[in-house]
């Protein structure tokens, strides 16, 4: 790992980090590792009063760092599943999720892909992306920006709302990926491109993506700035973990 | 009132056909020893009710479900399970009711209150709707006039359920900070069986410091089965974490569940903690970081 350059995942814990930045006092739930360290960044730096949790049962005052052998020591609360679910339908959560499809309507799917009785690939199954979807604010890292997540045509199962549903609508904050960052307030909540990464171009981002998108700004996207890179690499992932996320490809 | 039992009087209240629930969530605090059991035993047609872990791809590779009703199934550390992905692959499952997890909870609360259904709003905009035909709507008789979705009730034969301790009456204590939705799981089944790391006497339950860790009441609990080591290769904190090089052996497996059959289902339970080096070796598995 560089430690002078910034690396493309250090550039997508910055980016994604600022989802949270003006979300007050909601739980923030990053669910992979690129989300993780970002929701660990945004409570260090952009929104300290977040509410964040160990990933298993405690709401913990300060982000574990990633690799920590060592249990946690104190927790501020208790946060078990049957909690999360009580305070996700009220809407007190934002989340970042990694779906395997994701299409033009912004409905995901991590459930299956193919014929749903025989599919030729099994996934987890939809878990709470029903809930979520409906009850909160979701926003979306992709690691492999390519046509095969951003689907042509719906996605195969729907897992979360989307907003080609006439009673509901989802909340879609920011769409991470490793090329770009998009959201979905274009025209009648379209894809809408607001910034590309340093050295992608826009046709590349076209070629990977299975539906058309605005364009509202084809700016560069903002780097991490000094601090924030000293908080990635020296308190939240001091081990270089997330250099693994993008594999040899960047 | 004595309800210790062993691991054939739990099978011999379980037949072919039976709704079953499993407590736990993924890859922890699992009574893989009374799943194991059912691999090896003649049942068959089960429907398997879950929030899924390696209980579920055991019982796929070992050809006992029928029906799955579930939000997820995975190994948490390892996010996919690929017992029951090559089972759902080969379109073996025949029947699934696959839910969003709160709609699961909200199931198994409407069983355990006697209730038809609960209402919610989860699944709207999903194929979760689509997909299970048996969900129906239902029209708030308020002036909202809402229409909701009515969850039905997950009404449950059996729950099986892996605790740190209990007494011979059925007392239990969940040690681990989340108890996840094993309450709902004793409250929503005709019959209760747990499978307990240690027994103890009831006076020893006496401190209220103690009884903070008790969820569910003893007349939801059948019978209790000494399983130490009961939840491996699950967790059960904080006697022992995730064994995650156990997983991967198991992962492997998928394709040649003969092998892992003979190795590590085929056999007495206490030929399985041996095949898995002993109670030494389950209490030495540090705790997983998440």
């Amino acid at each position: 790992m560089s430690t002078s350059s910034t690396t493309l995942a250090e550039l997508c814990i910055s980016i994604a980090a600022k989802a949270w930045q003006k979300d007050g006092e909601i739980l923030a739930t990053g669910i992979g590792l690129i989300p993780r360290l970002a929701v660990g960044l945004s409570k260090l730096h952009f929104n300290k009063d977040l509410l964040m949790t160990d990933g298993e049962a405690f709401l913990i005052d300060q982000p574990i760092s990633l690799g920590q052998k060592i249990p946690i020591s104190s927790a501020e609360g208790l946060m078990t599943y049957s909690r999360v679910f009580d305070l996700l339908w009220s809407g007190h959560r934002h989340a970042m999720v990694s779906p395997t499809q994701i299409d033009k309507y912004a409905q995901m799917n991590i459930s299956c892909i193919g014929e749903y009785q025989n599919p030729k690939v099994q996934l987890l199954g939809v878990r709470g992306f029903p809930g979520n979807s409906i009850c909160h604010k979701n926003s979306v890292f992709i690691p492999n920006h390519t046509k095969k997540v951003f689907v042509e045509n719906e996605v195969d199962m729907v897992s979360s709302l989307g907003f080609n549903n006439n009673t509901y609508k989802p909340n879609i904050g920011v769409v991470v990926t490793n090329l770009c960052v998009f959201d979905f307030n274009g025209n009648k909540n379209s894809l809408r491109l607001l910034s590309i990464h340093p050295g992608v171009s826009l046709d590349e981002i076209e070629e990977n993506t299975g539906f058309e998108f605005e364009i509202f700004s084809e700016s560069i996207s903002e780097i991490p700035t000094k601090t924030e890179l000293k908080l990635i690499r020296n308190i939240l992932d001091p081990s270089g973990i997330r250099e693994n996320i993008f594999g040899a490809k960047k | 009132m004595n309800k210790i039992v062993n691991i054939n009087q739990i099978l011999s209240q379980i037949t072919d056909g039976m709704t079953i629930g499993i407590g736990g969530w993924g890859a922890r605090r699992k009574p893989m020893s009374i799943i194991r059991a059912i691999c090896k035993s003649d049942l068959k047609d089960l429907t398997i009710v879950t929030y899924g872990g390696p209980d579920v791809g055991l019982l796929c590779s070992a050809k006992k479900v029928k029906k799955l009703i579930f939000g997820f199934v995975s190994l948490d550390i390892i996010p996919l399970d690929s017992h029951f992905r090559k089972a759902r692959q080969a379109g073996e499952i025949k029947e699934l009711m696959e839910i969003d997890e709160g709609m699961l909870q909200w199931g198994l609360r409407a069983a355990a209150m006697r209730l038809p259904f609960l209402p919610t709003r989860v699944g709207f905009g999903t194929d979760v709707l689509g997909k299970n035909k048996e969900i129906k709507l239902v029209k708030s008789p308020y002036d909202d006039g809402e229409e909701l979705i009515a969850m039905p009730a997950i009404n449950l034969d059996v729950s099986l359920l892996h605790v740190n301790t209990a007494d011979e009456k059925g007392n239990t204590l969940i040690y681990g900070p989340d108890p996840f939705f094993d309450d709902l799981f004793a409250r929503a089944a005709k019959q209760t069986f747990v499978s307990a790391e240690q027994i103890i006497k009831t006076s020893e339950f006496k401190k209220a410091e103690v009884a903070v860790y008790n969820h569910f009441e003893r007349n939801l609990v059948h019978g209790v089965f000494h399983s130490e080591g009961g939840a491996h290769p699950t967790s059960c904190d904080p006697n022992y974490g995730i064994d995650i090089a156990h997983l991967k052996e198991y992962s492997q497996a998928s394709d040649s569940f003969d092998d892992y059959y003979k190795k590590f289902i085929n056999i007495s339970n206490n030929e399985y903690l041996d095949a898995v080096g002993g109670m030494s070796h389950v209490n030495s598995i540090s705790k997983t970081i998440f």
